[in-house]
């Protein structure tokens, strides 16, 4: 398979002399895929995911996409390519939920160009496709986590990228929001063929979701590949000092993780 | 606000209201005042402009004075809507990153120390309250420029507010020193006037302000996305870095030239935006050309309210912009945390 997302040895460090965040990652995402990122706090998840998207420049390698180094991209042309769905948003003023999707169309339109029809259509297209066009004209601050999560989503997706950036998109939902979300993505992927590259804590998401992970330690990669091979009780040990049980459920029909302590 | 349906033309209704309601201001402003005076012999062509002194009251001494108005509550309206978006803040006001003070600071030392600098019709008070603004928005714009990525904007709120405290307490300094008389005259010009009596101030403050409008013009949706988080408006195409730096310097430019022409008239660059979102919503294309117009009318109107109220003496338009602002800025507040 060609990789749609590809970066080569990228290295970055917030403090020029300080440590690397991301120390010479290498990876390639395959196109339609979804690769899920994992690793202990500070591993340099979010920060890998920024470089990926463009909006930090790597020290040393290069990212490109479908072969073309981002570098050479307008932050406009980047973003008809990758779209990010942050951890969290917060709207200072008081935006509709059809303002906030409607911005996503953003890149395709020039400085003084008002959305047109089509611009509408796709927005509401993604709306649906969220399942949050039923509150197209509620206040954003007034939604749920969830709901938010959902809106923030369909924005990304009215950008009409190929590539979505999400940097732990359920952190901060409960069970059932979790379970929306992640049926979600999966619908997106398989119905609009989207790739995405997922940052997580949620190693039982990872495996529901995800059809490769990528492992991630202090900046390096530790490894990379589909799910079932890397996700295991060693690589847990490894990442996050813990012993847990990794089995095929019967039910879920997939890995899942069952933490049993502190590894000593 | 109803569900946005086309922006168009909510565009076009928002732009022909508050043009009405502007354009009806600046028609009946100047008829009122002290002087009761009749349109018909203000437009009267029999009459010789020197023997009229309908025409005289008319254009010589309220007309320059509403369109100063207008410019100044435009220019302090807009540079509001801009800092609160690029601050991320919607209590952030063209006073927050000092561009005022520096305003206030550089007429201050022009009335205290007597400097007697005439450049294009300009006098020196106004010339070098525009100065001392370009000083602070330098500075202002050095730590912008300065900021690394990811730095969230509360830095550049925080540089704000230090280096209005610091310029302010120039200003106390220079005060210490001043005689008697131009100590009154430095806390006339604070509590801001629009009596400016010819139309060299207004065509002076015209090209900056011009500049600055237009490329607020351009800023609206780049602000909408601002607005989300830094990292947010990236994301979608913005080149974040680029567009603060433009936006700084347009805010800055309107307020320089505003507080230059009129004083540091306060609370206009705050109330303004705040009611214009109550009325058309968030979106910065119908907030930024709405607050322009609107807050000509306001300060209009306000202006109008000094010159009356205790006629025939004169109230200083900040002292009424204050006492309108200053208690809807504390509701808004409580409304905030409620």
């Amino acid at each position: 398979m060609n990789p749609v997302l590809h970066a080569g040895d990228v290295a970055f460090a917030y403090d020029r002399r300080g440590r690397s965040v991301v120390d010479g990652v290498t990876l390639a995402v395959p196109r339609g895929t979804i690769a899920g990122l994992l690793g202990p706090n500070g591993s340099g998840k979010t920060t890998l995911l920024r470089l990926l998207s463009g909006v930090v420049t790597p020290a040393r390698g290069t990212v490109t996409i479908d072969g073309v180094p981002i570098a050479t991209l307008s932050r406009r042309e980047m973003a008809r390519r990758v779209a990010i769905v942050p951890q969290e948003t917060h709207s200072t003023f008081d935006f509709s939920v059809l303002e906030i999707v409607l911005m996503g169309r953003y890149p395709h339109l020039g400085a003084f160009e008002l959305e047109g029809k089509d611009d509408v259509a796709i927005a509401r297209a993604a709306m649906s496709a969220t399942g949050t066009a039923a509150f197209e004209a509620r206040r954003f601050a007034t939604l749920s986590g969830g709901e938010k999560q959902r809106v923030v989503i369909a924005s990304a997706l009215a950008q009409s990228s190929e590539i979505l950036l999400l940097d732990e998109p359920t952190a901060s939902l409960d069970l059932g929001f979790q379970f929306e979300i992640a049926t979600l993505l999966a619908r997106l992927n398989r119905e609009r063929g989207v790739t995405m590259v997922v940052s997580t804590h949620d190693l039982n998401l990872a495996a529901t979701l995800c059809t490769e992970l990528v492992l991630l330690k202090a900046g390096r990669v530790l490894a990379y590949g589909p799910t079932e091979r890397v996700l295991n009780a060693d690589s847990i040990r490894t990442l996050y000092g813990v012993e847990a049980d990794v089995v095929k459920h019967p039910r879920a029909g997939h890995l899942t993780v069952v933490p049993i302590g502190r590894a000593d | 606000m109803a569900a946005p349906i086309d922006v168009r033309r909510r565009l076009i209704a928002t732009v022909s209201v508050f043009g009405a309601l502007t354009a009806l201001c600046c028609l009946l402003a100047p008829i009122v005042g002290s002087t009761p005076i009749s349109l018909s012999r203000v437009f009267s062509r029999t009459i010789p402009f020197a023997d009229n002194v309908d025409a005289q009251v008319f254009f010589v001494a309220r007309l320059p004075r509403v369109i100063a108005a207008a410019l100044v509550g435009s220019g302090l309206a807009v540079a509001g809507v801009v800092f609160q978006a690029l601050l991320r803040n919607p209590l952030a006001s063209p006073d927050t990153l000092g561009v005022s003070a520096g305003a206030t600071l550089g007429a201050m030392i022009a009335i205290t120390f007597h400097v007697d600098v005439t450049l294009m019709g300009i006098t020196s008070v106004p010339l070098a309250s525009f100065v001392g603004s370009a000083g602070a928005l330098g500075i202002v714009y050095l730590l912008a420029a300065a900021r690394r990525r990811g730095t969230s904007s509360t830095v550049l709120l925080l540089a704000g507010v230090a280096l209005s405290a610091f310029l302010g307490a120039l200003l106390r300094l220079i005060q210490l020193v001043a005689d008697f008389t131009d100590t009154l005259r430095n806390v006339r010009w604070m509590m801001g006037s629009l009596d400016v009596a010819s139309y060299a101030p207004i065509v002076a403050a015209l090209a900056p302000m011009a500049f600055a409008f237009v490329v607020a013009g351009a800023l609206p949706r780049v602000l909408d996305l601002i607005s989300l988080g830094a990292e947010a408006a990236e994301s979608r195409g913005v080149d974040v870095r680029r567009a603060e730096r433009i936006a700084l310097l347009s805010a800055s430019l309107s307020t320089g030239a505003a507080v230059s022409l009129g004083g540091p008239i306060p609370f206009v660059g705050i109330v303004v935006p705040h009611i214009v979102r109550l009325l058309v919503g968030a979106d910065h294309r119908l907030v930024l050309p709405a607050s322009a117009l609107f807050g000509a009318s306001f300060v209009i109107v306000c202006d109008l309210v000094a010159r009356t109220a205790l006629g025939p003496v004169e109230l200083p338009v900040g002292t009424v912009t204050a006492i309108i602002g200053g208690p809807f800025f504390l509701w808004l507040l409580f409304r905030r945390l409620a």
